[in-house]
């Protein structure tokens, strides 16, 4: 039926009389959410292409150099919601210097004309300056959700500007940037008669917010369901913000540790009781044992606890877990170290994500998570599929065993902090540590590697890991031949990130077909030298241009030598 | 750069010069201090990490026995997000820096002053501070006789109510049991060393 109609349809929107199967065409695809089905329904046909042209409403750019913003607003004319990810993700790390770009100003004058609708921005690893911001609020009227995470450029006097002149404004959420703390007067910034704020989330910053304007804001946006504050709001000032706002989901408490009276306990018990939405809390700074207790009612319903910058010992971690059967993600700190653990693997039993934090981040440090708390995790939780995992020791054993217990990982992460160190009871290196990990989870997409590895552990990444999307590697391998198996072995390959590994030029070109399907190569302290670079940037004159193509991505490759980048 | 150790062929050796302690002894593999070793004979470690390890490994070839683990600064390692490492640090400086005020008396003078026993990092410090505030001298410390030299001698209330001698103890023993100073003047201060 639709072959016939779809010949006339190739002549485009121009038509008045659009044909029937455009808009119907374009209403079925506005069901195809992800933003890699999106690309690949482009893909089918040139009415595909159009269709999916037209309707889509929300772009998703994983390597803002990848494109233009001209080329983007081009393509797309009807973007409501843009993500653009920039720098790499060895930024967080200090690895990438100041001023290396990723600069959202361009992007924001071209969207200024092209997209005046524009509702939504969610950046990471971007720069954002406060003119930005500024130039941002006043732009695009109908503006309605910023999200920032790990961002760097701006400060507090951006997000009021932001504050002051969105009025549509739903959601502001500022995560881990570098921003400039100026002081907490932006929060106070938001119109009285402003009440639209649904997600509200600052808790990264530091400097006190005026409660006042805090609580009035709260309690004049009827739908706000998100509320992460900072340290600076105090457990009595959280159990009145509790009271006003019962309807969250999420929140993020402030600090946790104030001497509070026998009345104010129960005031706060009380307000937490009548939070039974909740299902994601974080937050607890200096989380007092005490008070912890006022928290078991409100995490009944609870899915994701998020306790990275609570230092909980083991055993009032312990107390706390039993009271959230329906736990899927929890974030902790390795204060709880492994009898922590150990109680987390039999209180949560519905387990899906796991990442333990360091408390203490350093090298050659002490006390934390062993190998003996990973594997309890394992016992009780078998349906981890995704870990973070901070220690200082681990071995081949106790690693093949919690694979086996939990076959089903998608993502597995584990970091010895002291790089180079074997197994900790054999001395042996940990190629079979993560060879048992390839081997046994094939849906595996990311892997992070660490402790004494040699050339064998890539051989087994090459053999094994077919669905593997993302790999971290550092102070690894023995030679070339490592970098080699990962990218013969690994077709799915998207992003590899290397440091301090004795890969060449060798291991560098060899990967020259692979990096067509790739979005981004990281290199740095490896063995690479300027003449590699030269010759690779030769090989891959789309790499180096930058020219975006229907079929591929153009890879960015960075690469660091003696503390130099060559994007 | 040829520095690429191949791991498989000497990996037992290699494993025995990691280890601290005595040539020849078969246990103790998992002594941490192996780290920084291991770090040093990497194959390319930033210039950063080869200064702070060779510093290290020449400490821990002075005291082979005792060393305890030492810290090393690595760029970027762990990779931890630099916000996730600033508020813990400044967390610990916050819990560090928190002071402890201790009231200090002289005899004799007309009024008490307070110090932070946080700012000195040891006994000549603090008794040099001291000095300097109440305008006298403090004798030399002897374990044997206290001070001599001097009639005045650095007092303090600990934990249990108890007046001790300062200097007797560990620093930091001496930092988290003390409540209150006293310069003891004459023949009262006598009177503690012979006690």
């Amino acid at each position: 039926m639709a072959s016939k109609k779809k010949r006339n349809s190739t002549e485009g929107k121009e038509n008045l009389v659009s044909p029937f199967p455009d808009e119907v065409l374009e209403c079925v695809l506005g069901f195809v959410m992800s933003h890699r089905d999106r690309s690949s329904v482009s893909l089918v046909c040139k009415d595909w292409y159009s269709a999916d042209r037209w309707s889509r409403t929300h772009v998703f750019i994983g390597n803002c150099y990848s494109v233009s913003p001209e080329i983007l607003v081009r393509r797309f004319p009807n973007i409501r919601s843009v993500t653009l990810k920039g720098k790499p993700r060895f930024s967080d790390f200090n690895l990438v210097p100041a001023n290396w770009g990723a600069d959202i100003q361009s992007w924001l004058e071209v969207f200024a004309s092209a997209y005046p609708h524009l509702e939504e921005l969610r950046l990471k690893r971007m720069t954002v300056t406060d003119e930005s911001l500024e130039f941002l609020a006043h732009s695009f009227p109908n503006f309605k959700a910023l999200a920032l995470v790990s961002c760097d450029g701006f400060s507090t006097d951006g997000l009021a500007t932001i504050a002051t002149y969105c009025k549509n404004l739903t959601e502001l959420d500022i995560l881990e940037n570098g921003i400039e703390d100026l002081g907490g007067g932006w929060l106070s910034c938001f119109p009285e008669n402003f009440s639209s704020l649904e997600i509200l989330n600052f808790a990264n910053l530091n400097s006190e917010v005026s409660f006042d304007a805090l609580e009035r804001l709260v309690t004049r946006c009827r739908s706000l369901k998100v509320l992460k504050a900072n340290k600076s709001v105090t457990l009595e000032q959280l159990q009145r913000l509790l009271s006003r706002a019962p309807q969250l989901v999420e929140l993020g408490s402030g600090s946790f540790s104030q001497d509070l009276t026998f009345q104010q306990y129960a005031e706060l018990k009380n307000a937490f009781n009548n939070c039974r939405n909740l299902h994601t809390l974080s937050g607890l700074w200096e989380a007092s044992s005490l008070y912890l207790p006022a928290l078991y009612p409100a995490c009944v319903n609870l899915t994701f606890l998020n306790l990275s910058y609570a230092s909980l010992q083991s055993a009032e971690f312990a107390k706390l877990l039993p009271n959230c059967p329906l736990l899927r993600r929890l974030w902790v700190l390795d204060t709880v170290e492994d009898k922590g653990l150990e109680a987390v693997g039999s209180s949560c039993p519905l387990l899906e994500e796991l990442r333990v934090f360091p408390a203490e981040p350093v090298v050659g440090g002490g006390g934390g998570v062993t190998e003996s708390g990973f594997v309890a995790v394992s016992r009780g939780c078998r349906k981890l599929h995704y870990t973070l995992y901070f220690c200082r020791q681990m071995t081949n054993a106790a690693v093949a065993t919690v694979v086996q217990n939990c076959p089903d990982f998608t993502h597995f992460r584990v970091c010895i902090m002291n790089p180079c160190q074997p197994d900790h009871l054999t001395n042996e290196p940990m190629d079979e540590a993560f060879g048992s990990v390839v081997k046994t989870c094939t849906k595996l997409r990311r892997l992070a590697v660490s402790g004494l590895l040699t050339d064998l552990s890539f051989e087994y990444i090459g053999r094994y890991a077919k669905n593997l999307e993302t790999l971290s590697v550092a102070f690894a391998g023995s030679s070339d031949r490592g970098m080699q198996c990962v990218l013969e072995g690994c077709p799915k390959l998207r992003k590899l990130e290397i440091r301090d590994c004795p890969f060449g030029n060798v291991a560098l070109l060899s990967g020259l077909e692979r990096y067509e399907s790739m979005r981004s190569l990281w290199m740095s302290a490896c063995t690479v030298t300027m003449n590699g670079c030269r010759l690779l940037a030769r090989e891959m004159p789309r790499a180096k241009k930058g020219c975006p193509s229907l079929r591929s991505h153009p890879l960015r490759i960075i690469i660091s030598m003696h503390g130099r980048l060559s994007r | 750069m040829e520095s690429t150790v191949t791991y498989k062929s000497d990996l037992n050796l290699k494993a025995t010069e990691l280890r601290l302690g005595l040539p020849g002894a078969d246990d103790s593999d998992n002594e941490k201090p192996t780290t920084p070793v291991a770090v040093r004979n990497n194959k390319r470690p930033f210039s950063e990490l080869s200064d702070e390890s060779k510093s290290v490994s020449d400490a821990k070839d002075g005291d082979r026995e005792t060393a305890p683990v030492a810290k090393v600064q690595v760029v970027g390692w762990p990779p931890i997000r630099s916000y996730r490492k600033n508020s813990f640090q400044s967390k610990k400086i916050e819990t560090e820096g928190a002071g402890i005020y201790v009231k200090v008396s002289m005899d004799g003078a007309p009024y008490l002053r307070k110090i932070d026993l946080k700012l000195y990092k040891g006994y000549p410090e603090l008794l040099k501070a001291l000095e300097e505030m109440f305008k006298f001298t403090i004798g030399e410390y002897s374990e044997r006789e206290g001070y001599n030299g001097s009639e005045y001698e650095p007092t303090y209330e600990d934990k249990d109510g108890d007046w001790m001698l300062v200097g007797d103890v560990p620093w930091d023993m001496f930092i988290s049991s003390c409540k209150r100073l006293r310069i003891m003047k004459g023949s009262e201060a006598r009177g503690l060393d012979c006690a």
